[in-house]
């Protein structure tokens, strides 16, 4: 980690963006700006996440990244051994063991402790953004409390095809006051983070945002009386591990059609698995 | 010209583990939290220092009430601060005693990130009139009760708080302990 500050920020800007973690912990939900650096990656592989990442971490804390749930891939790698050349953390897989996860698009399946903080690398910061392309207009919604456009969404959804058509990124209400895009974690994912223990923040590099869900604050998917909220999941058992419980990908496994369905979340399936062989012996 | 008293001395992980313990008791509001540190600079208690050190900076203005004034110094050399010009524009303001919170900004309705961080030095944190706190962060209410807090602190926390999500944020320290009271918990008496 020659030549480098630690967790590779300066420290103003660390500075910089801890006032606007903290200004985002107190007002649940909102947005807050922030002076995203150009970071040695490029953006959409979780500058956002990693800025906030950066700011939080000490010497002893124990990081995790996950990417779609898995700690294999691509990005959650890279960002590992980011972290661990640039601030010498110990990192690790096990969710349990974790003092702040980093995530793209994923909430592990393992509840998650006060003692943990949850890091989510966001795309788009904005949840009315798709319906509403202006900033200008978007905020001044957001300071009215305006989110008629989202439920008139919601509606036409229902209207049409029977039912809301949301399957990621579904749009929150938090503490009852601000409309905010959950990071396009899976529709199924969504009722993890009401009144979740461990502290979520949420890092838009590209869109230069950070915001906030304390711990045990309410988070409630926008819904209709008539047609609440429900959890889609397909219809299947992990085919490694068996659970019926959990987030499931679908993997092609050759070039005839064939599939099979496994835990999204590797290192709940890899812990299962390691009880069951544990069971058995 | 005299030398200025140190500030931390790791600069990088003394921050660190001191914001952790902000965001900590930020994240779950009146949990108080206490600093390991030997930044001492009187007038200033070790936790009021060492929360100024660490979030405040060129880029942010900040306001000292009279009995902390001989802190500019100290604060200019290690902090580089800017002195805000009254109560009403600070966006940072670090006191002995609370100012009328309806004198401090409270951001804007599109921007209520804007309002001000009151950064409060108080004799102690336990042993004063009860405070029962509810909102976000709480898993059940918590009661805190620290002393020197003005004697009509819960009416204009209930002021403050009806403007959410404009508001201020309060941290009361006291020694090398502080806690937090972020504009999105609402008080009650005992």
């Amino acid at each position: 980690m020659n030549g480098y500050n630690f967790a590779y920020l300066d420290e103003p800007t660390k500075r910089m963006i801890r006032r606007a973690i903290l200004k985002a912990v107190a007002i649940p939900g909102h947005q807050v700006p922030f002076g995203a650096r150009e970071m040695p990656l490029p953006y959409g592989w979780g500058t956002g996440g990693i800025q906030v990442t950066a700011a939080i971490l000490g010497a002893d804390d124990v990081l995790k990244v996950i990417d779609q749930g898995a700690d294999d891939t691509t990005n959650a790698v890279s960002i590992r051994r980011f972290f661990s050349h640039v601030a010498g953390v110990e990192t690790t897989t096990r969710t349990r063991d974790a003092t702040v996860i980093q995530t793209r698009h994923r909430i592990p399946e393992t509840p998650l402790t006060g003692d943990q903080i949850l890091v989510y690398q966001v795309p788009l910061p904005e949840p009315l953004a798709k319906l509403e392309p202006s900033r200008a207009e978007t905020k001044q919604m957001h300071a009215l409390a305006d989110y008629g456009l989202m439920h008139v969404k919601l509606y036409e959804d229902i209207a049409r095809f029977g039912h809301v058509t949301i399957s990621y990124d579904y749009p929150v209400m938090v503490n009852g006051r601000y409309l905010m895009s959950p990071s396009p974690i899976p529709a199924f994912d969504t009722l993890k983070m009401n009144r979740m223990p461990a502290l979520q923040l949420f890092g838009a590099g590209r869109e230069k945002r950070i915001y906030a869900v304390p711990p045990y604050t309410t988070v409630r998917p926008l819904d209709f009386d008539d047609h609440p909220f429900s959890l889609t999941r397909a219809p299947h058992a992990c085919a490694l591990c068996g659970a019926t419980n959990s987030y499931l990908d679908e993997v092609v496994t050759d070039d005839r059609g064939s599939r099979m369905f496994v835990c999204s979340d590797t290192d709940y399936c890899a812990d299962r698995r390691g009880e069951m062989e544990g069971d058995a012996s | 010209m005299t030398l200025e008293k140190p500030g931390f001395i790791d600069p990088v992980a003394e921050a660190q583990a001191c914001f952790r313990l902000v965001l900590r008791t930020m994240s779950s509001p009146g949990q108080i939290v206490t600093l390991a540190t030997d930044v001492a600079t009187p007038p200033l208690a070790p936790a009021t220092a060492a929360v100024l050190l660490t979030l405040v900076d060129a880029e942010v203005s900040l306001w000292l009430d009279e009995p902390l004034a001989d802190s500019w110094d100290w604060l200019a050399f290690h902090a580089g601060v800017v002195r805000a010009a009254d109560i009403g524009t600070a966006a940072f303001l670090c006191t002995t005693a609370l100012p009328p919170l309806a004198d401090v900004f409270a951001g804007t309705d599109d921007a209520p990130e804007t309002g001000a961080t009151i950064i409060l030095q108080v004799p102690a944190l336990d042993g004063g009139p009860k405070l029962t706190l509810y909102g976000p962060g709480l898993e059940t209410p918590i009661v805190i009760a620290p002393q020197g807090l003005p004697a009509d602190f819960i009416a204009q926390w209930e002021q403050n708080h009806r403007l959410f999500p404009r508001g201020v944020d309060l941290l009361l320290c006291a020694g090398s302990s502080f806690c937090a009271l972020p504009r999105s918990v609402r008080i009650g008496e005992g």
